[in-house]
């Protein structure tokens, strides 16, 4: 078997199809198990009680935030190098789940700001490089939707992609180049994470769960673009016959 | 070289060249990223003396004082090399406590008392039980006894 046959947008439809629903019911399975330790089994916090467990939907919908940019960065760096046709696709089927999840991430840090820190909102230089990441997410999908030639548009819009990737290292090292309101990270490769084990467990089996989820519904999209795409296609003509 | 060759070495360079151009940036605004001053650094007079600025540290233990009023309140936030007096006439964070984070905007006054306008209680990136936490605490005080 050759990988490269899963870059014709043909067969990727077709092997799309076969593995939506396997990260789909991972992702439901992932997310009750997370949520019954987040909101049962995960301990009381020292200082700020209750309202950390917020912390549950906030840090992995930030990770997949900046997480989804760089792979639709990536998938847009190989389009425009490599010219394939699936790796635009990709990229536009990714990024309205990012924009979700910037959205969600901040929305959730204000409701967790607000009992915490005693403001909504500050512009401290992580919350400010968030709210850039929504900016771009926004931008994006807009240039693609302004552009009506369809490979003009994935390059201009992949070409923003790219430039604007250098926000994310800027969002993830924010806490610690300079003072900010936001503390610091938890969990990090470069030392033990600084949270009990349950709590630990709870959010890294939440953050899995936004994984599947996010695989399973760009699945889903980048099918609908490809049907889209290739309707003039032989084999979109076949398969529409098929089903009717 | 092929094209698509040429062309991804064409997009790695450009993506280096705004790599460095944002770090030159970045360096450039250094001192209006930064989010508060520490004590140290208002003492250097780093801070801006004319207009309101944020300061962060540590609460001082012990030094949170109410004024009959009951609403002033006033406290020492430190850095552990410096501190500062701050007034403060309103509704503090449920976080603000003694030996904790704070992140207070205002302005300092001649008299070097540091009038703050918010109160921003800045928690740190811990998470544990309470027991847990109890347990740490003992054990710091266990070491300390040790050591003297």
């Amino acid at each position: 078997m050759n990988l490269y046959t899963y870059a014709s947008p043909a067969n990727f439809y077709i092997l799309a199809g076969k593995l939506i629903p396997w990260f789909a019911w991972g992702a439901g399975l992932f997310t009750a198990w997370g949520l019954y330790i987040a909101f049962f089994l995960a301990p009381t916090d020292f200082q700020q009680s209750e309202a950390y467990r917020i912390i549950f939907i906030h840090v992995p919908a930030a990770w997949m935030s900046m997480f989804i940019y760089l792979v639709m960065a990536f998938w847009g760096a190989i389009g425009l190098a490599f010219n394939t046709r699936l790796s635009f696709m990709m990229a536009r089927a990714l990024a309205p789940t990012g924009a979700i999840f910037t959205f969600i991430a901040l929305w959730t840090g204000a409701w967790w700001g607000k009992p915490m820190w005693g403001a909504w909102w500050v512009w401290d230089a992580r919350l400010t490089s968030e709210l850039i990441l929504l900016f771009l997410y926004v931008g994006i999908i807009a240039l693609w939707a302004a552009i009506d030639d369809i490979k003009r548009g994935d390059r201009a819009g992949s070409l923003l992609t790219l430039i604007g990737a250098i926000n994310v290292p800027i969002i993830y090292f924010s806490v610690k180049w300079w003072n900010t309101l936001h503390q610091g990270a938890s969990v990090s490769l470069t030392k033990a994470p600084s949270m009990a084990a349950t709590m630990l467990q709870g959010m890294l089996i939440l953050a899995i769960a936004a994984w599947l989820y996010t695989i399973a519904v760009a699945m889903a999209r980048v099918r609908r673009i490809i049907l889209e795409r290739e309707r003039q296609s032989e084999w979109v003509k076949a398969l529409l016959e098929k089903e009717s | 070289m092929k094209s698509r060759h040429k062309k991804l070495l064409v997009i790695v360079l450009a993506l280096a060249g705004i790599g460095i151009a944002a770090t030159l940036i970045l360096n450039a605004f250094q001192s209006n990223l930064v989010f508060f001053f520490s004590p140290t650094q208002v003492a250097n007079g780093e801070a801006p003396g004319d207009r309101a600025f944020r300061i962060g540290g540590l609460v001082e233990r012990g030094s949170i004082k109410r004024d009959p009023d009951g609403l002033t309140v006033r406290f020492v936030v430190t850095d552990t090399a410096k501190s500062m007096n701050v007034v403060y006439k309103g509704i503090l964070p449920d976080l603000f406590k003694e030996g904790k984070g704070v992140v207070a905007e205002g302005k300092l006054g001649s008299d070097g008392v540091f009038t703050s306008t918010q109160v921003l209680a800045k928690h740190d990136e811990n998470y544990m039980p309470p027991e847990a936490a109890h347990a740490l605490e003992q054990a710091q005080k266990a070491q300390k006894s040790l050591v003297k």
